[in-house]
């Protein structure tokens, strides 16, 4: 077994960092603090090949695997958790359902230009009443000839302010239960569908995240993903995948808010030195780093895991749980060494403790996670 | 046309900080980076190719195998081929040895043009460039900032260049083949792409060692033995105190003045 990155892996790693902090940290405070994400920045992260990371060169994508795609998230997030998960739901919940369920049409269509850095896409699956129980879908779609009919709504849907591509799941046949969920391919700007602003929220402030309505919204037969009732089944894959960018996003979280304390106690002085040189510092900055290089390793070992083509979504789950609560201990910790400058908007760990938390909330609560590990184990 | 550039991995001393508590120079974690008047020579080179037909950029390194990297870079960046120089015999070589090495590689390869970064951000020295160029026989011209190609008419094909020069530019029309040193901060280097990553992984690097090059070496002009540069010491400088000014005083008491601090700290 060997821990080391290859070379390629190196040079990733190091480019998303330099990218990082060139491009999004002069931005990051600024669109938290506006609530918005910088879409011209959205444009750079484009064109450098963020958002097709994982994906064929077939279809346009960057030819890379999921553990240089954890990297990006890694290190993005270590910035800046908004545009993280900007990255990661376009990656792994949109593209994810066309590339592994989609036809040739579709990803020619609809793969390629999210790939390839044209076109922004979204997963719409939580609705109101259907959260952890996402079995619980309560929009509907009907055949209607040659097309779908959807009604319904959906919330807390990341990156559709800015959408191109929607992946819309509906109940198709209502007492099918969970086998009647279907998944869709919906255009923005689809008569009916119509995105409300943005939730305002504790943390990932920047990320667009709304409420979208779906009123008679007219979709073509073709752009449904595999048959009817199958729905389901590709949103619980595509969420396997996700949980992975999400534990390498919380990683991320964790090592930016520890960088920037490691950087400030050197710094800081208080009773004639700096306050890095005071045992309790040390440890408290000992225990994080132990703890999150245990989180970045059960990241690694999830995403080699989905790489090798291998059972994963147990690995998964475990990286995303532990991963989430290490970034929302070291980041109130980190908060705490830096004292009332950690608690000021003047320093970014503040953002950094409001960002944590939702990684123990979206793409599977924790409790959600502990359901998965322990049906792994059948208990 | 055969466009070469010299590119070195160097440590980002920018990221070098000193440890308040120790006085030490932090130097664990710090990355190494393409030096980056090398990377503005590939910038250069790349929008040279991206304009003149037929064209190709090659780049040359000499050092370590850990240089790996920084070549996979610039190919991410889009240079087509890239060559690692490297053999024990080559190690412990000074200014004078490198670029010889350099020479012949270079030689080895072809060219009919040769940017280098004007100078290494680890050494300072801004030596190896010019040297190569006399090494090969061709003219070069140091401090470019800015690069234009000329397909020149009765004159003849030309590279025409702004150099920096103190407090002016010199704009000279250079003839191929020719060496220019490249300085950054005129044109942002283009970032390399995800998927160029991937691109290089599947391109090869060459390796040029002794071997390879000995047709065009002398073994006594290469490594320690061939480096007539000789580091006596190397010490970190020491910090001096700010100074006391004393304002106001006629000649006389500012002569007064000074005796008496000489006299305080016993140095006279």
């Amino acid at each position: 077994m060997d821990f080391n990155l290859s070379n390629t892996h190196k040079l990733l790693q190091d480019f998303y960092q330099r990218f990082a902090e060139k491009e999004i940290k002069p931005l990051a405070r600024k669109m938290d603090e506006e609530e918005k994400f910088d879409l011209e920045l959205l444009k750079k992260m484009q064109s450098v090949g963020l958002f097709g990371i994982p994906y064929s060169k077939e279809y346009g994508g960057a030819g890379g695997d999921t553990l240089a795609y954890v990297l990006c998230m890694e290190e993005i997030s270590k910035i800046d958790a908004s545009s993280g998960i900007t990255i990661s739901v376009h990656t792994s919940l949109c593209c994810s359902c066309i590339n592994d369920f989609g036809t040739e049409v579709q990803k020619e269509k609809y793969l390629r230009p999210l790939i390839d850095g044209r076109k922004i896409g979204c997963f719409s699956l939580t609705e109101p009443n259907a959260g952890s129980d996402a079995g619980g879908q309560q929009t509907s779609a009907v055949l209607d000839g040659d097309s779908y009919v959807l009604n319904g709504s959906k919330v807390f849907t990341t990156n559709s302010g800015f959408a191109d591509i929607f992946i819309i799941f509906a109940v198709t046949d209502k007492a099918a239960g969970t086998d009647g969920i279907s998944a869709f391919i919906v255009e923005a700007g689809t008569p009916g569908l119509s995105v409300g602003n943005s939730i305002p929220r504790m943390g990932i402030r920047a990320s667009s995240n709304c409420e979208v309505a779906i009123n008679g919204v007219r979709v073509p037969k073709e752009n449904m993903l595999r048959r009817e009732g199958e729905g389901f089944e590709i949103a619980l894959k595509a969420l396997d995948g996700g949980r992975i960018g999400i534990g390498a996003q919380s990683v991320g979280i964790a090592q930016g808010a520890l960088n920037e304390a490691m950087h400030y106690v050197r710094e800081r002085k208080q009773f004639g030195k700096p306050i890095a040189a005071f045992q309790n510092t040390k440890f408290k900055i000992a225990e994080m780093q132990t703890k999150i290089d245990a989180a970045r390793l059960l990241v690694y070992r999830a995403a080699i895991a989905k790489d090798a083509k291998k059972d994963y979504s147990d690995l998964a789950a475990m990286c995303k749980l532990f991963g989430s609560e290490v970034a929302n201990e070291v980041t109130r910790v980190c908060v705490q060494l830096l004292g009332g400058y950690g608690y000021s908007r003047e320093y970014p760990v503040e953002r950094m403790m409001r960002d944590a938390k939702i990684t123990e909330i979206y793409e599977g609560t924790s409790e959600v996670m502990k359901m998965v590990i322990a049906g792994s184990l059948k208990i | 046309m055969k466009i070469l550039v010299c590119m070195k991995q160097v440590p980002d001393t920018s990221e070098v900080t000193l440890d308040p508590i120790t006085n030490t120079l932090i130097r664990k974690g710090v990355r190494s980076i393409i030096n980056p008047d090398d990377k503005a020579g590939i910038e250069a080179a790349l929008s040279l190719r991206d304009e003149i037909q037929n064209s190709e950029v090659i780049v040359v390194s000499m050092g370590p195998p850990q240089a790996e990297i920084a070549l996979m870079e610039t190919l991410a960046m889009g240079c087509d081929e890239a060559y690692l120089i490297s053999d024990r015999k080559f190690g412990g070589s000074d200014t004078l040895a490198t670029s010889t090495i350099l020479a012949a590689a270079l030689k080895k390869i072809g060219f009919d043009l040769i940017i280098t970064g004007r100078q290494a951000i680890d050494g300072d020295t801004a030596q190896v460039g010019p040297q190569i160029a006399e090494h090969l026989g061709i003219p070069h011209v140091s401090y470019v900032e800015e690069f234009f190609y000329s397909d020149g008419g009765d004159e003849g094909k030309a590279m025409i260049v702004m150099r920096q020069f103190e407090d002016r530019y010199h704009k000279i029309r250079v003839k191929f083949p020719c060496l220019l040193t490249a300085i950054s901060g005129y044109k942002e280097p283009r970032y390399l792409t995800v998927s160029g990553v991937f691109d290089a992984d599947n391109k090869e690097i060459k390796h040029f060692g002794y071997e390879e090059l000995k047709e065009h070496l002398d073994e006594s002009c290469i490594g320690l033995k061939g480096s007539p540069t000789k580091v006596v010491k190397s010490y970190t400088k020491e910090q001096k105190s700010q100074g006391t000014v004393l304002k106001g005083l006629t000649n006389n008491e500012a002569v007064e003045a000074i005796m008496a601090r000489l006299k305080e700290g016993h140095i006279i």
